[in-house]
């Protein structure tokens, strides 16, 4: 037997239909988590990451014993804890002594795991060790800049995924318009070996270079690491194909009261409420009426007006 | 100059340099990090020179410019949704032709002489609106027609309820259900098996069941403590039969029939010992049958040996003659 199950409040429905797929999606949540063990340098890493896409991510402060993101059975409650935030990136740190500060980075495809990079985090500077104006602090969710340099990214099959996912992790939002006076901050990775990536949070000072376009200044505010690529699992084929769709055509939104004409172009149609002509209440010095009336209305009125005032100041 | 030399995807504010190569990564850290950010400066510059050339219009809060989509295509967060499939209504109206047409929300009641809702509380042509109903010639007598229009209303109501119920299945097979709608199983299904979900037992069932149960004691339930509102066991045996062994109407014939029966079947079994004529005359044809082809083989075999010499003789007999 089925039974129809609803949401029974509006705001319960208007949280479930944000969740439902989209032509255009909003942009992807981030869910922050670690396993059993966590150094104090992954933890602030963590943290950190955290701080950095605060606007649309969510940190678990719980160990989880039972997740490891590439052995099969071992993501069963990581793609649970996507389903129910509705994240589809995720960082997961974990400590071992054969992976020391280990950080797995994945994307999420229908709330199953589509792809990972496990990345070892060294010589890692937190956001507190970098003395700038604090003026020039990033806003939190302005959109980034992107530097990858180096020709690791394009020749290293592992660095040219972790490019991708580093790129997916900390973009936020696809944005059709762009205000230049938000511009404040850069994510510079430089490839350093086959293996190594340099990660560095730059904020962006503007300067005046005597034409329209200003001079970028890089100061370096954190938190700046390096990555060092462990493991990868790049994403099978037919999942790598059902991700990729898009479609050219979207469903139109429907116009209201907007048409168009062959000859006369477009046209707009106005609804204007009626004048409610009768209802209104005239001032008593209505230049229609004669004056002995008008007088006589004057003094009506604040004959009145001096009743009101006397029954308040009695009471 | 430099928008060639490095690849750039404005929708997503990012530039890469594939060629640079550190000829050899310097060793302190300090240097590295300087290294690193003038090669990210040059890279932001050259994004801020393409974003700032992009035709920009004014705002209150700065001047705001239209990015191109991003060009590295980055995989879905979840799959595209999918179109609804048609109703069977929907399908029944295309086949027929029927087109969807606007009707006005207020309608003329002329009844009342006034203007009224289509739908909905205090509607046109409503029938709670009727206070005397006419009887007619087939109406049952006892019958409330009140209660029998209010009836049929109820039945049309579930009737819809359970083809919106049945479009929704089909959706939810198309992966096509409205987000906020949830089919859920009031059973579940046992695991392994996408058969129908079984029932949920009724109250009768269940009854019946903790009656076989309570006769499961040595007094077959007898001296059983009954629970507060526990019925006493239906006889779920049977009960034995003896039919009237005096003649009369229906129930004698009835005996007679059953005893025949037994006869017959008996007298099937061992009809092996009887004489069956039919059985005996094919027999007997048989047998005469099979010594008539005996007799006729010896004959047809002696006349070949006789005939061959003979044969032979002729043939020797016309060369001889050649």
């Amino acid at each position: 037997m089925l039974k129809l199950k609803t949401p029974k409040t509006h705001r319960a429905k208007r949280e479930i239909e944000k969740r439902a797929p989209k032509f255009v999606e909003n942009g992807k949540k981030t869910l922050i988590l670690h396993g059993t063990k966590t150094s104090g340098v992954l933890n602030t890493v963590l943290t950190q990451i955290y701080h950095l896409k605060r606007d649309n991510a969510v940190k678990y402060t719980k160990k989880n014993e039972n997740i490891r993101p590439f052995e099969s059975g071992g993501e069963t409650s990581l793609e649970f804890f996507s389903l129910k935030t509705d994240c589809s990136l995720f960082v997961f740190g974990s400590h071992s002594k054969k992976r020391p500060n280990n950080l797995v980075l994945g994307r999420m495809f229908d709330h199953h795991i589509y792809d990972l990079v496990e990345v070892g985090v060294e010589n890692f500077r937190p956001i507190e060790s970098f003395e700038y104006d604090k003026k020039l602090t990033p806003r939190i969710g302005s959109k980034p800049f992107f530097a990858f340099v180096g020709e690791g990214f394009e020749s290293v099959e592992e660095l040219k995924h972790l490019k991708e996912v580093l790129l997916d992790l900390f973009r936020g939002e696809v944005v059709e318009n762009l205000n230049l006076a938000g511009i404040d901050r850069v994510f510079v990775c430089t490839a350093l070996s086959s293996s190594t990536v340099f990660l560095t949070h730059c904020a962006l000072r503007l300067k005046r270079s005597g034409t329209a376009i200003p001079r970028m200044e890089l100061v370096e505010v954190g938190p700046s690491m390096d990555l060092v690529v462990r493991r990868h699992r790049l994403p099978n084929d037919s999942l790598k194909k059902e991700a990729m769709k898009t479609t050219s055509e979207q469903p139109k939104k429907k116009i209201k009261n907007v048409s168009s004409d062959v000859l006369q172009g477009k046209m707009g149609k106005i609804y204007i409420p009626d004048q409610k002509v009768g209802g209104i209440t005239l001032s008593s010095d209505v230049k229609g009426l004669k004056r002995e009336r008008r007088e006589a209305k004057k003094r009506k009125v604040g004959i009145e007006n001096e009743a009101k005032k006397r029954k308040t100041a009695a009471d | 100059m430099e928008a060639e030399k490095y690849q750039m995807d404005l929708g997503n504010l990012m530039a890469s340099d594939p060629t640079h190569h550190f000829e050899s990564v310097p060793s302190s850290r300090e240097e590295l990090t300087r290294a690193c950010l003038e090669k990210g400066t040059e890279l932001v510059q050259a994004i801020a020179n393409a974003v700032f050339a992009l035709p920009s219009t004014d705002d209150p809060d700065g001047p705001i410019v239209r990015l191109p989509p991003p060009t590295t295509t980055l995989p879905r967060e979840k799959h595209l949704p999918k179109p609804k499939p048609p109703t069977k209504w929907e399908l029944f109206a295309k086949m027929k032709g029927i087109k969807k047409r606007k009707k006005d929300k207020r309608v003329f009641d002329e009844q009342t002489g006034t203007w009224k809702r289509r739908h909905g509380y205090d509607r046109v042509n409503d029938d709670k609106d009727i206070p005397i109903i006419e009887a007619k010639l087939s109406d049952e007598p006892g019958e409330d027609p009140f209660s029998k229009r209010k009836a049929e209303k109820k039945q049309r109501v579930e009737k819809q309820e359970k083809n919106r119920l049945q479009n929704l299945k089909q959706a939810a097979k198309a992966g096509a259900l409205p987000s906020h709608v949830q089919l859920a199983a009031t059973a579940l299904p046992i695991t392994g098996t996408h058969g129908e979900a079984p029932k949920k037992a009724s109250k009768e069932e269940l009854q019946n069941v903790a009656g076989m149960a309570a006769t499961a004691t040595a007094s077959g339930g007898k001296f059983d403590k009954k629970l507060p509102g526990e019925k006493p066991a239906k006889h779920a045996g049977k009960y034995r039969k003896f039919l009237p062994v005096v003649e009369g109407k229906g129930m004698s014939s009835q005996e007679k029939q059953q005893t025949a029966k037994i006869l017959d079947q008996l007298m099937s079994k061992s009809s092996h010992g009887m004489l069956d004529v039919n059985k005996a005359v094919t027999m007997f044809n048989v047998k005469k049958e099979k010594q008539r082809r005996k007799e006729k083989e010896h004959e047809t075999s002696s006349a070949a040996i006789k005939l061959k010499p003979k044969k032979k003789s002729l043939k020797k007999s016309s060369k001889k003659k050649h």
